[in-house]
């Protein structure tokens, strides 16, 4: 196989995948420049020990020529203080192409102390969802080159933070477990494994895939509100993954469950969990199945 | 219900730092142009009254929603109407599990907004040909 013409392979591979009005697929940068915040003061809503304070400012070491800047936030629990917003000076020629490589070169190079979960580095854990820029991305597929010239890191919207970009996701883990996540059959176990059709299988195409970032979850003003008691995006996508499962036998069950005008129904289909799914996955649409099979079993 | 266990963890910010998109701003502006005809609603029923109870209310009234304060509450209630009813044809087809590609989401936003400005727009002008 010949390898492909150089120049679009430069290009296309690295180029930023932006579009401006018509988002085609969920990694798609926005091009807009208007309203990149909405209108609210800073600290609307924001209990005092959550509102964000001034930090340092961490320069490049001498002789970096091209410099990146990075607004990161900043929390250290046993200090007392108020979360900072610290900005970092990277040296992109020192430092790997990804969001994740230039924390790694901060934590590296600037400051040992800078917290932040990561592992697998290629968008399969899940363990780097923060939000950049404004929308929650994993750090370890988001290219620098596609981040604002003064890129904004926090920990993912709406949760509690432990420690700089690491939040608690106890809650969430719990509504997890909520649903049951696992296969749910009676009787005596079968001699053979429990076989499905092709089609059957097809089923759960677009929902099996997910990494439980809880990027979507993070994103949904719904849970911001009521996350309490709204079980968010990524619980209901895998809630809808076992619902569709045809080896699954507690469908009444599960739904059920799901029954309250809170767990399944603060969803007001907003989708920016559909938006956000750094793996293209459809949270928004799992969650229209929910609702749509809840109203055919009345009928 | 048990207490909530207030953590001393701080919340990182969402609504303060998080990205306004098509998606949550659609959704938003659902839920204002919800409330802003319900009060429509309620000045529908004033202006009902005020014919009701006779010329000199009727009259009144009538003058209030000529001047411009009037039509702009009159505007208001338009784009209102128009962007609640095709955002709603929107949520039915969501209902039906219908549109949820991301394209299709984006499209189908755009598209209620260009149908809630055409509308509007040839509402107010019929308006005023017809009255003047």
């Amino acid at each position: 196989m010949e390898p492909p013409a150089p120049g679009r392979y430069s290009t296309s591979q690295y180029d930023s995948n932006t579009a401006l009005m018509l988002i085609r697929s969920s990694n798609q940068v926005s091009r807009a420049r208007i309203l990149r915040r909405f209108p609210v003061p800073r600290s609307l809503g924001v209990p005092t020990g959550s509102r964000i304070e001034r930090g340092r400012r961490w320069p490049a070491p001498r002789g970096a020529r091209r410099i990146k800047t990075f607004e990161i936030y900043r929390f250290e629990p046993s200090s007392g203080n108020n979360p900072r917003l610290d900005t970092f000076e990277v040296d992109l020629d020192a430092c790997g192409p990804m969001v994740l490589d230039a924390l790694i070169w901060i934590k590296n190079n600037l400051d040992s102390t800078l917290t932040f979960r990561r592992s697998c580095r290629e968008g399969v854990c899940g363990s780097c969802a923060m939000t950049i820029d404004g929308t929650n991305w994993l750090a370890c597929t988001r290219f620098i080159s596609e981040t604002l010239p003064t890129a904004s890191i926090y920990p993912l919207a709406g949760m509690r933070v432990i420690k700089d970009l690491v939040p608690d996701l106890t809650h969430v883990l719990a509504q997890y477990t909520m649903i049951e996540p696992w296969l749910k059959a009676g009787g005596a176990p079968p001699q053979i494994e429990r076989l499905q059709s092709v089609e059957e299988r097809k089923r759960l195409d677009g929902y099996y895939e997910c990494i439980l970032c809880f990027c979507c979850t993070s994103a949904c003003p719904s849970h911001w509100w009521n996350g309490e008691r709204f079980l968010g995006p990524a619980v209901l996508l895998q809630a809808w993954r076992w619902l569709a499962d045809s080896r699954d036998e507690a469908r009444g069950e599960r739904l059920d469950r799901l029954e309250d005008p809170f767990r399944l129904y603060r969803c007001h289909t907003i989708l920016n969990c559909t938006r956000t799914c750094p793996k293209g996955l459809n949270p928004g649409k799992a969650i229209a199945e929910i609702k749509k099979l809840m109203l055919e079993r009345t009928l | 219900m048990a207490e909530i266990i207030e953590f001393p963890r701080p919340k990182s910010p969402h609504l303060q730092n998080y990205r306004p998109q098509l998606t949550s701003v659609l959704s938003f502006a659902n839920r204002v142009s919800g409330i802003a005809l319900a009060l429509a609603a309620v000045g529908l029923v004033a202006w009902l009254a005020a014919g009701a109870s006779g010329a000199a209310a009727y009259g009144a009234f009538d003058s209030f929603l000529s001047s411009i304060i009037g039509r702009i509450l009159l505007l208001v209630s338009t784009l209102a109407l128009f962007f609640h009813l095709c955002g709603g044809i929107r949520h039915i087809a969501w209902d039906a599990v219908l549109g949820f590609e991301l394209r299709s989401i984006y499209a189908s936003g755009w598209a209620v907004i260009a149908a809630t400005l055409l509308l509007t727009a040839a509402t107010w002008i019929a308006a005023y040909l017809i009255r003047g």
